[in-house]
């Protein structure tokens, strides 16, 4: 759709070269430095990469199509949380004592329907009120961890089904469940993107609201249909990360948000809207992943990793401003 | 005016960028007190050649030379301090300031410990601001004023400092009748005060009642300066588009049709009220008026963007509630809004996505939206309206004016409307492809739209229109017909003096 323009394809395809980057670097630099004799590509360790990628990542598409229809969701990480305690808990619900297994697909399906009720809302409030979604995502991070707080107090929410554990751990055709999920995530997003009326609109909507709603684009209920979807992947990615670790802080999930959002910004997708790929998120997210990795392969701490991927966001964005700056020189005759 | 020293000469600017040489060896001189027009269509160079003189862009070979002195042309500070001021387009102001502010930003005077001397400022400000005798003072807020005053803080800026040059980029773009002769009173003050007057514009009337020489670029190329009293309108079009231009009305030849669209008392608030008229199938009706006159608010009334406050709108006789442009789409009633680039135009998208942005719910096949469907679209029209692009995948934000024009257009064609409202159909849009829109409007009602067509050019209505409503003050005043129009009466009318008085 929107590769008619060369400087689209040098963005879109700079994460995919500094990924390679960061694949060269760290094993070259591990060969020398790192203490695991093992080699930094090897073959399990780079599957690893990607079903680890797969909580943030299935969240950044979210994020992306938000960000592209000009909003963005402060409150994914409180959603994860919420959704997270939902699974868990209903688990153990005495009313689904009598069904054994069958309840898994029940608590499934709360915990993706409490996604995509506090999603709506969020829709529903930017749409109604017409408050800025950062203030309204903002108040709803703290109100939906605020339930999250009032759900156990302080203590964690656990409860271990075996069945779920082995789902989860399971691997298809030498892939992790995770990582499935985050790969079916990326296409179908990026088909909705690409190729639907719905993702059409977002980018109009994103890039000029007031053309979009001039060509009749009715723009609310877009925005609260991006909401949903962010809210139900951000549900998503609680759902196939705890089922296999059982076990629920109310913290978790904090700084999700951020984590999300550099990936996307990471992957090319402008905080103005108009304008993203979720391909590059996809890129994005590895590209964290593969820092976070690579440092810790490194023998770094998480405090280093931190500081390092913030350094490189900044770098990136930097480098993208620069190639955008060139880009506009040469279209403006 | 010989024997001057020229206040700026441009000597051999050549400006190439990737696979074009934008500009191609442009030299002229500006004397002192003189008002020197330059022209040329848009995509000749004038942008390029105003940013290479402004610091933004730096000339691959030339020379700028001011009073007699080489320049090196680094920054836009440098042009400041050169002497060569700007008066924009797009104003470049901060409307939570005051005018004082504004017109000393970055160089606000200080006291002690880096306070601003705020009596000192007003005061200066005040001075220069009597000299243009504006209707506002150093205290007045920014947002507050008119585009026309707003206009004139820019000027005032450029007298704080000892101007050379000063460079007007379509001031007149979004004035009044009645603010532009407040201009061009200031540019004459300026004149007399010996300044030279770079003056960019489209505007053959303003060029020949304004300037005293006329530049013309075309294709990057200087193309000639001519003396504005030995030239004429002719041989300055011919200069800058290489053949001569029929601005005379084309009479309508075709059949005038039923009533599309009738509008009975009706109003909105303070915007307008009690406005009354018809559209018949293959008639254009012309909305002259000044800026607030009320005739945008019409349109976007009409459009389901405004709701009235009383009256009612009648589509084929049949009375009609608009809640929503789509709403107003569904009902067969398009409107190309009057600023295309923030209302009609997606920017970031492809020529094809902005033609079929309003029905691409329409181009599926399941749940995809369909290419060939949409490029089908796109060829059509593009064909139809002769839209010159490289193909449907060109960001629209690449294109000319007009070309981006004919993309709005286009759009609401391929929507198989019954009424298109045109809101300033050329603003901002070239010589040649001014004609073509003409026409092609004409050409639309000859093919039974009802179009109504919204202008602050006396010359655009009368010569697109059917019939014009004349407009002042959210009223229309008097309804003209293209046989009787006269322009005196237009200009009394659209200036508040009903036709009884006059």
């Amino acid at each position: 759709m929107k590769n008619g323009n060369k400087t689209v394809i040098l963005k879109s395809s700079a994460i995919w070269g500094f990924i390679v980057v960061e694949l060269i670097f760290f094993s070259v630099a591990g060969s020398f430095l790192s203490l695991s004799d093992k080699a930094f590509m090897d073959l399990n360790n780079m599957l690893l990469l990607f079903k680890q990628s797969a909580p943030i990542g299935i969240i950044a598409m979210g994020m992306t199509v938000i960000m592209i229809n000009g909003n963005i969701d402060l409150s994914v990480g409180a959603t994860f949380a919420l959704a997270a305690i939902v699974l868990l808990d209903s688990l153990t619900w005495p009313i689904f004592a009598g069904i054994g297994d069958w309840v898994i697909p029940i608590s499934w399906a709360l915990a993706l329907l409490t996604g995509v009720v506090v999603g709506a809302l969020n829709g529903l409030i930017v749409w109604k009120t017409g408050v800025d979604a950062f203030i309204v995502t903002l108040g709803s991070m703290l109100g939906y961890r605020g339930l999250v707080f009032m759900y156990h107090g302080e203590q964690p929410t656990s409860h271990l089904n075996w069945t779920l554990v082995d789902f989860a751990e399971a691997h298809f055709l030498g892939i992790d469940t995770a990582t499935w999920f985050l790969l079916l995530v990326t296409l179908v997003m990026w088909i909705v993107m690409r190729h639907t009326v719905h993702g059409r609109n977002a980018y109009a909507i994103g890039d000029n609201r007031e053309a979009a709603v001039n060509a009749g684009i009715r723009v609310g209920p877009h925005m609260m249909i991006n909401f949903m979807i962010i809210g139900f992947l951000a549900a998503l990615s609680a759902v196939v990360f705890y089922s296999e670790s059982g076990s629920v802080n109310p913290n978790d999930g904090e700084l999700y948000e951020l984590w999300t959002i550099t990936a996307v910004v990471l992957g090319g997708t402008k905080l103005t809207g108009g304008a993203g790929s979720i391909i590059s998120t996809f890129g994005g997210v590895l590209a964290i992943q593969l820092m976070r990795k690579g440092l810790v392969f490194l023998g770094a701490g998480t405090e280093t990793v931190n500081l390092a991927i913030g350094l490189i966001l900044i770098a990136v964005l930097f480098l993208d401003k620069q190639l955008n700056i060139k880009g506009k020189e040469a279209l403006r005759i | 005016m010989t024997d001057q020293t020229p206040a700026l000469r441009l000597e051999g600017i050549v400006k190439t960028f990737p696979g074009v040489r934008a500009l191609d060896g442009v030299s002229f001189s500006v004397m002192p007190g003189e008002v020197h027009a330059l022209m040329g269509e848009n995509g000749a160079g004038k942008s390029t050649l105003m940013k290479v003189l402004g610091g933004i862009y730096r000339p691959d070979e030339g020379t700028i030379v001011v009073n007699e002195k080489p320049v090196a042309m680094t920054s836009p500070l440098e042009a400041k301090a050169n002497g060569i001021m700007f008066i924009h387009q797009e104003l470049s102001l901060a409307g939570e300031l005051s005018v004082a502010e504004n017109i000393y930003l970055g160089a606000l005077p200080r006291k002690s410990f880096g306070r601003v001397d705020w009596k000192l400022l007003y005061d200066r400000t005040d001075a220069i601001l009597s000299q243009l005798k504006v209707p506002f003072d150093a205290r007045t807020l920014v947002g507050d004023l008119s585009i026309a005053n707003q206009q004139m803080v820019e000027i005032a800026r450029a007298l704080t400092v000892d101007a050379k040059a000063v460079i007007f980029d379509e001031p007149t773009a979004s004035l009044t009748d009645a603010e532009k002769v407040v201009l061009f009173d200031v540019i004459a003050d300026l004149r007399e005060s010996g300044v030279g007057i770079i003056y960019i514009s489209h505007r053959m009337e303003e060029i020949f009642k304004m300037t005293d020489r006329i530049s013309v670029l075309r294709d990057g190329q200087y193309r000639g300066t001519l003396v504005t009293a030995e030239t004429n309108e002719d041989e300055v079009t011919q200069l800058m588009i290489g053949r001569s231009l029929d601005l005379s009305r084309n009479a309508s030849t075709h059949e005038i049709g039923e009533v599309a669209l009738e509008v009975q008392g009706l109003s909105c608030g303070d915007l307008f009220s009690d406005v009354s008229f018809e559209v018949r199938r293959g008639e254009v009706v012309g909305f002259y008026g000044l800026v607030g006159a009320g005739r945008t608010e019409i349109a976007e009334t009409l459009f389901g963007l405004r709701e009235p406050t009383a009256g009612t709108i009648l589509l084929d006789g049949k009375p009609t509630r608009i809640n929503s442009p789509a709403d107003a789409i569904s009902r067969g009633i398009s409107l190309v809004p009057e600023d295309r680039k923030g209302q009609g135009l997606v920017l970031g998208m492809n020529c094809r996505d902005n033609m079929t942005l309003p029905q691409v719910a329409d181009l599926t096949s399941g749940p995809f939206v369909s290419n060939g469907a949409e490029v089908a679209i796109f060829d059509q029209y593009r064909d139809r309206l002769d839209i010159r692009t490289p193909g449907w995948k060109q960001m629209v934000g690449n294109l000319s004016g007009g070309n981006q024009q004919k993309i709005v257009i286009g759009k609401w064609l391929s929507m198989h409307p019954s009424v298109l409202i045109v809101d300033e159909p050329t603003r901002g849009i070239d010589v040649g492809s001014k004609s073509e829109i003409h026409n092609l409007i004409r050409d639309l009602a000859a093919h039974g739209y009802a179009v109504i067509v919204i202008s602050s050019e006396m010359p655009e209505v009368l010569h697109v229109s059917d019939r014009i409503i004349a407009m002042y003050h959210g009223k229309i005043m008097r309804t003209f017909t293209a046989e009787t129009v006269r322009e005196d009466n237009l200009i009394q009318a659209i200036s508040g003096i009903s036709p009884e008085a006059a």
